[in-house]
C-alpha cells in the first residue's frame, strides 16, 4: 500500500442504499477500511468496493443512515479489514463488528488479523477423520460429523433447528479424546429470543465460558452481516490453529447473509442472477465455508454448523443450493416430522454427511456402521415408496414384505429419529437401535450387509 | 524470464509499463498500455500479482488478476512480460499439484507456510532434480517438430519423452549423452537453417491454444472404467467426451474419483476447479497408497493433479481448466491415452460469469456471458483420438469427462444445456437414487453413449459373444420396469400377471446387483471386463431359468425368497478368491430353479 496513509476527505459525493462514493480521492486501495465521522460525531466502519484514480465506491457496514454529502469526514486507514485476537475473548460476546457488548473492557490484542484470511493451500490440509459423537442417531447413525467438517442445516421457518443445533453443541463428543474445546457463535440477522435461546442454553451447560460469541441480530444493521462470520472464522482460526483447540463455529442465519450481499449487489446496480442474488455468491460463500477443516501438523480443528431457513422450504433455492455444493453434506429437516410431532425431525433421505466414510468403521465407531447405514437408508427409502402408494390406493394389494417395510418406515421415524432434546445415544445404542429396526426385516432383504454382520447382529424375524 | 523473445516488435522500449486506473475486485484496469496483446500475461501492483489481459482498449487494457486484489491501488505500475499465460511443460509435471496458473502447492507450502500469502511463487516445475536422460536421436539427424529426441523416467509409471516442440524443425548438431541431467541442462542443439537453438527439456506453451496435431481420428476403443454402469450400458471412448451432470450430492466427485482411479488411460490430469480443499487433500493422501491395478504402481505416479479451490481467486480458476488441457495434450503429443475430469465445469463457466460481470459485458442466458457455448466447445475440442506431428505415425488421446453442477439440479440450465451439446456421453445423476443411497447415481433411462455402438464391437471381440444381446435385453427390462411402475401407480400391485412381476424382479435384480456399486468396498470399486461379463453371464442364465419355472407355474413371490436372489448382491464385493465359488454356486442354484415344482 502507498505510504499516503490515513489520507482524510471532507464530503462525499453520493450515498445510495448501502454505499457511498467519494471524488476527488488518490490512492485508495481495493478493499481497504475507510472509517466514517457522521455529522453528528458517531464513527462507523466501510470498506472500499471499487476504486479508481480519482473515485472510491465505499460500502459502510453500519448503514448509510444520517450521512450527509458535505460534512460527513472519512478517513482511509491504508488496510483491510482486521480483528484483534486474544485467548480472553473466550467467555466474551461482540457485536456484529466485534465491538464489546457485555460490559467488558476491550480486546488487549495477542495478535491482529486480516478478516479475510488467506486460502488453506490444499497440500496444507488434513483430510478430516474423526468422528464427533453428537448422540443424535439420525446424525450419528446416517450422517456422521467429523472434526473439521462443515456440516448446515438446513431448516425452515418454524423448525427446531435453534435446538439441534444446541443439542449437538452440547452433547458433541470425540470418544476416548481428552480436548481443548471453543465455541464461536455469529449470529446474522436472527432475532433476540434466538440468541437469547443460545445463550442460554450455552450457559447451562458450562459452554459459555468456553464460547465468543459475535451478534448482529435482526434490528442491526444488514450490511454488517457481511463481517460478522468472518470476524468469527478469523477468532475460530486464531483458537484453533494458534491455540490448538476444536472449534466448533455456528453461523445462523446464512440466509440473512446472502440477503445482505444481495442488497449490496442491487445498490450497486450489478446483473443478478438466480432470484436477484449476485452471481458470485458461490465464491462469497465458499470463502466463508472452506475456513473449516484441520491442517496438517497442527492440533486444532474447525467444525462449522452454519444454520439457513429455506425460503418456502425449497431446497433448489439459491443458498440452500449453493451451500450444498460447498459444504460436506446437510442435515435437513422437515415440516412432515415436525408436524408428526418428531424431535429432531430430520428427513434422512436428502441428508448426507460426505466425510462420514473416513470416520466410522473399525476402531473409529463399529465395524458394521456403513453397511447398516447403508441398508437403512434403502429400506427407509422403499417404506417411504410403499407408504405414498397406501396413501393412494389403501393397504389391499400389499404383500406381506411390503407391510413389513412400511412397519419398519414408521418404527424407524419413531424409534430412531425420534428422541428427546437431552437424550444422549451412543454410538453402540445407535446401532443395536439400528438392528433391532433391521430385524424386522427378512434376513434375506438385508442385501447391503454381509453375512459376517448378519449372524452377529440380526435378530431374525420371530424377535421383532 | 525470457523477456522480449523473437516474436517481439522493434518499437518497444524495455521497460513498457502501464499505470492502473481502477480496481473492482479480481479486475483491474490500466493506462498506457499501448502496444500489449490480448492475452498476454502482466505482473499487478507493487507486489506484481499474476494477471493477464481480456479486454484492450486504445491504451487502456482490462486485466484479470489471478490473486486477491485487496490493497491494490490505483496509481501502481502494471508490468508487461510480453508473453502470454503459459505453462512450463517438462519431467517433473507426474506426480505434483498446481494452483490454477500452474503455481506448484506443496513447493509454495514449504515457502509460505500453511495459507497462499499472495505473490507467492516456485517454478512449476524442480530445477534441481536430476533425471536420467536416455537419447533417442543422433548428431547429424533430421528432426522435426514432435519428434522424440530422447526419454526420460519420470515416474515409476511414466516415461517422459522430449519432444521437439511445435514449429520447430532442423538437424541435430549435438545430442546430449545417456546421463543424469537437470531440466534446464541443454540436452540438444538444432540447426534450423536459420539459427542455432538449445533445447532444453522445458518447453512452455500458452495455455489457451491447442497443440497442433496431424490429424483428428474417431475413438474406436472403449475406456474402460471399472464401473459396471458406465462400461456395459454408457461406455466412454479413448479420445472422446463425457458430462456428468448432478445437483450437489449426487455423486460427480466420487466418480470422477473412480474413473481417476481405474480408467485404463495412461496419464491422469485430475482438475478440481472450483471445488472443495478437502477433495484434494483426499485425493492427494489416498491416490499415493492405491495400485494402479494395470501395472501395480501407485496411482499418483501416472496423475497431474490441478487444484483451485472454490475459495481460491476466481479467475486463476477460470485458467484452471486451460492449464489442465494444455498438460493434457503435452502428455497425449508423447503418444499416451489420457484421462481428463473437471470437477466442476459450472464453476469454471461461473468464474467466466464473475469475471463478465465485473467487466459489465452484455450478459446472455443467466447472466452468463454469450461467448459461454463457444468456450465449452472449444474446451472440449482439445479432446480426441489423434494422429500426432512426430515422425512415426504415433497416435495419442485425451478423454475428458466434465462434472457439471446445475443450480437446483434442474438440467435445463445454460451450462448443462450448451455441454450437452458437445459431449458424446452423458451420465445424468439422479437426486432420488442418491437419497436411497444407490450408487452410482447414474439414472438409467436419461442417460445416453453415443459410443455404445463401437464399444459393442470391442467387448464382442475380446470379451464375450452375446454382450450385446444381455446389454439390450437389459435395458428392456429396465424401461419395462418403469412402465409398469405408472401402472402400479395407477391401478396398483394385484392386477399384475406373474410375468410382469418376474420382469419386476429381473430389474431388481439389475439395479440393485448390477448397476448399483459401492465405490468404497474393496473389491466392489472396481470390476474389470472379465467380471462384468461373467456377473451379466450369472443374471441372465438365472433369468432364462425363472421363466421357465414361472412357465411351468411357480410363483415370482416364491423364487423372491430363494437365498439365490441374495447371492446375486454380493457378486460386486466378492474377492478375486470368493469369485469361483460364488458364480458356481449361483450357477448350480438356477440349475435347481428348473426341477423347483409349483406350490412347493
Ligand atoms: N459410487 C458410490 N459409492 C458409494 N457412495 C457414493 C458413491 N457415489 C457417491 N457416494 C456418496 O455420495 C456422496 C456425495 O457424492 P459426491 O461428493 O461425489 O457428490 P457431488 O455430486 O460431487 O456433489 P457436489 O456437487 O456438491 O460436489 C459421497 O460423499 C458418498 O457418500
Ligand atoms: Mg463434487
Amino acid at each position: 500500500m502507498t505510504d499516503l496513509k490515513f489520507r482524510t476527505y471532507t464530503g462525499v459525493s453520493k450515498v445510495v442504499g448501502p454505499l457511498m462514493v467519494l471524488d476527488g480521492v488518490e490512492g485508495i486501495g481495493y478493499g481497504e477500511i475507510a472509517e466514517i465521522t457522521l455529522p453528528g460525531g458517531e464513527v462507523r466502519i466501510g470498506q472500499v468496493l471499487e476504486t479508481t484514480t480519482t473515485r472510491a465506491m465505499v460500502q459502510v457496514f453500519r448503514g448509510t443512515r444520517d450521512l450527509d454529502t458535505e460534512l460527513t469526514q472519512v478517513r482511509f486507514r491504508g488496510e483491510p479489514m482486521k480483528i484483534s485476537l486474544s485467548s480472553d475473548m473466550l467467555g466474551r460476546t461482540f457485536d456484529g463488528s466485534a465491538r464489546p457488548i457485555d460490559g467488558g473492557g476491550p480486546v488487549i490484542p495477542e495478535c491482529i488479523r486480516d478478516i479475510y484470511g488467506a486460502p488453506v493451500n490444499p497440500s496444507a490440509r488434513e483430510h478430516p477423520r474423526d468422528s464427533i459423537q453428537t448422540g443424535i442417531s439420525s446424525i450419528d447413525g446416517m450422517n456422521t460429523l467429523v472434526r473439521g467438517q462443515k456440516l448446515p442445516i438446513f431448516s425452515g421457518a418454524g423448525l427446531p433447528h435453534n435446538l439441534l443445533a444446541s443439542q449437538i453443541a452440547r452433547q458433541a463428543k470425540v470418544t476416548g479424546q481428552a480436548e481443548k474445546f471453543a465455541v464461536v457463535f455469529a449470529a446474522m440477522g436472527i432475532t433476540y429470543e434466538e440468541s437469547a435461546f443460545f445463550i442460554r442454553e450455552f450457559e447451562e451447560s458450562g459452554a459459555l465460558e468456553r464460547a465468543v460469541l459475535f451478534l448482529n441480530l435482526a434490528d442491526d444493521p444488514a450490511i454488517e452481516r457481511t463481517i460478522t462470520p468472518r470476524l468469527a472464522l478469523t477468532t475460530a482460526e486464531f483458537l484453533a490453529f494458534d491455540k490448538g483447540m476444536h472449534v466448533l463455529v455456528v453461523l445462523t442465519d446464512i440466509t440473512n447473509y446472502c440477503e445482505a450481499l444481495r442488497e449490496i449487489a442491487a445498490a450497486r446496480e450489478e446483473v443478478p442472477g438466480r432470484r436477484g442474488y449476485p452471481g458470485y455468491i458461490y465464491t462469497d460463500l465458499a470463502s466463508l465455508f472452506e475456513r473449516a477443516g484441520r491442517i496438517r501438523g497442527r492440533e486444532g480443528s474447525i467444525t462449522q454448523i452454519p444454520i439457513l431457513t429455506m425460503p418456502d422450504d425449497d431446497i433448489t433455492h439459491p443458498v440452500p443450493d449453493l451451500t450444498g455444493y460447498i459444504t460436506e453434506g446437510q442435515i435437513v429437516l422437515s415440516r412432515d416430522l415436525h408436524m408428526k410431532g418428531i424431535y429432531p425431525p430430520v428427513d434422512v433421505l436428502p441428508c448426507l454427511s460426505r466425510l462420514m466414510q473416513g470416520g466410522i468403521g473399525t476402531g473409529r465407531t463399529r465395524a458394521d456402521h456403513a453397511e447398516v447405514k447403508n441398508q437403512l437408508y434403502s429400506a427407509y427409502a422403499k417404506g417411504i415408496r410403499l407408504k405414498s402408494l397406501v396413501a393412494v390406493m389403501g393397504e389391499e394389494g400389499l404383500t406381506t414384505l411390503d407391510k413389513l417395510y412400511i412397519r419398519f418406515c414408521e418404527r424407524f421415524e419413531n424409534d430412531f429419529i425420534r428422541q428427546a432434546s437431552y437424550e444422549d445415544r451412543s454410538f453402540d445404542d445407535t446401532l443395536n437401535l439400528a438392528w433391532n429396526l433391521l430385524s424386522l426385516l427378512p434376513m434375506s432383504e438385508l442385501k447391503r450387509i454381509s453375512t459376517e454382520f448378519i449372524s452377529k447382529y440380526y435378530r431374525g424375524e420371530e424377535k421383532a | 524470464m525470457e523477456k522480449k523473445e523473437k516474436n517481439d516488435e522493434t518499437e518497444m522500449s524495455e521497460e513498457k509499463n502501464g499505470v492502473i486506473i481502477r480496481v473492482t475486485g479480481p479486475v483491474i484496469e490500466a493506462e498506457g498500455m499501448a502496444g500489449s496483446r490480448m492475452y498476454e500475461s502482466v505482473r499487478v501492483g507493487i507486489d506484481g500479482l499474476i494477471g493477464e489481459i481480456i479486454i484492450l482498449e486504445g491504451d487502456r487494457a482490462t486485466i484479470q488478476v489471478y490473486e486477491e486484489t485487496v490493497g491494490v491501488t490505483p496509481g501502481e505500475p502494471v508490468v508487461r512480460t510480453f508473453l502470454p499465460l503459459s505453462v512450463e511443460l517438462g519431467p517433473g509435471l507426474v506426480g505434483t499439484m498446481y494452483d490454477g496458473i500452474q503455481r506448484p502447492l506443496q513447493e509454495i507450502l514449504k515457502k509460505t507456510g500453511d495459507m497462499i500469502e499472495r505473490g507467492s511463487s516456485a517454478p512449476a516445475l524442480d530445477r534441481t532434480k536430476r533425471y536420467m536422460f536416455y537419447p533417442l536421436t543422433k548428431a547429424g539427424d533430421m528432426v522435426r517438430e514432435g519428434d522424440r529426441i530422447g526419454c526420460v523416467r519420470e515416474s515409476v509409471s511414466v516415461n517422459h519423452y522430449i519432444l521437439v516442440p511445435p514449429g520447430v524443425t532442423g538437424t541435430l548438431q549435438s545430442i546430449a549423452k545417456k546421463g543424469e541431467y537437470v531440466i534446464t541442462d541443454t540436452i540438444a542443439v538444432l540447426d534450423t537453417g536459420n539459427e542455432k537453438k538449445n533445447l532444453t527439456m522445458i518447453q512452455r506453451w500458452p495455455v489457451r491454444d491447442p497443440r497442433p496435431v496431424l490429424e483428428r481420428l474417431d475413438p474406436i476403443e472403449p475406456l474402460m472404467t471399472g464401473q459396471r454402469i458406465i462400461d456395459t450400458l454408457f461406455p466412454l471412448a479413448r479420445g472422446g467426451t463425457a458430462a456428468i451432470p448432478g445437483p450437489f450430492g449426487s455423486g460427480k466427485t466420487v466418480v470422477q474419483q473412480q474413473l481417476a482411479k481405474w480408467v485404463n488411460a495412461d496419464i491422469i490430469v485430475y482438475i478440481g476447479c472450483g471445488e472443495r480443499g478437502n477433495e484434494m487433500a483426499d485425493v492427494l493422501e489416498q491416490f499415493p497408497t492405491l495400485k494402479d491395478p494395470r501395472t501395480g504402481h501407485s496411482l499418483s505416479s501416472r496423475m497431474v493433479l490441478i487444484a483451485n479451490t472454490s475459495n481460491m481467486p476466481v479467475a486463476a480458476r477460470e485458467a484452471s481448466v486451460y492449464t489442465g488441457i494444455t498438460i493434457a495434450e503435452y502428455y497425449r503429443d508423447m503418444g499416451y491415452h489420457v484421462a481428463l475430469m473437471a470437477d466442476s465445469t459450472s464453476r469454471w463457466a461461473e468464474a467466466m460469469r464473475e469475471i463478465s460481470g465485473r467487466l459489465e459485458e452484455m450478459p446472455g442466458e443467466e447472466g452468463y456471458p454469450a461467448y459461454l457455448s463457444s468456450r465449452l466447445a472449444d474446451f472440449y475440442e482439445r479432446a480426441g483420438r489423434v494422429s500426432l506431428i512426430g515422425s512415426g505415425g504415433h497416435e495419442g488421446s485425451i478423454s475428458v469427462i466434465g462434472a457439471v453442477s446445475p443450480p437446483g439440479g434442474d438440467f435445463s440450465e445454460p451450462v448443462t444445456q450448451n455441454t450437452l451439446r458437445i459431449v458424446k456421453v452423458f451420465w445424468a445423476l439422479d437426486a432420488d437414487l442418491a437419497y436411497q443411497r444407490h450408487f452410482p447415481a447414474i439414472n438409467w433411462l436419461m442417460s445416453y453413449s453415443l459410443y455404445s455402438k463401437t464399444a459393442g464391437i470391442w467387448w464382442e471381440e475380446h470379451i464375450g459373444p452375446d454382450f450385446i444381446r444381455m446389454k439390450q435385453e437389459m435395458m428392456e427390462i429396465l424401461q419395462r420396469e418403469n412402465e409398469l411402475e405408472e401402472i402400479i401407480r395407477l391401478v396398483g400391485p394385484e392386477t399384475l400377471p406373474e410375468s410382469d412381476r418376474l420382469l419386476l424382479l429381473k430389474a431388481e435384480i439389475i439395479r440393485e446387483s448390477y448397476l448399483m456399486q459401492y465405490a468404497f468396498d474393496e473389491y466392489d470399486t472396481f470390476t474389470g471386463p472379465e467380471k462384468q461379463y461373467r456377473m451379466l453371464k450369472a443374471i441372465f442364465k438365472f433369468f432364462e431359468q425363472a421363466e421357465h419355472a414361472i412357465d411351468t407355474g411357480i410363483q415370482v413371490s416364491e423364487l423372491r425368497g430363494l437365498p439365490l436372489i441374495e447371492s446375486f448382491a454380493r457378486m460386486g464385493t466378492s474377492s478375486p478368491e470368493e469369485e469361483e465359488t460364488l458364480f458356481n454356486s449361483i450357477e448350480r442354484n438356477s440349475e435347481t430353479i428348473r426341477n423347483m415344482r409349483a406350490g412347493l
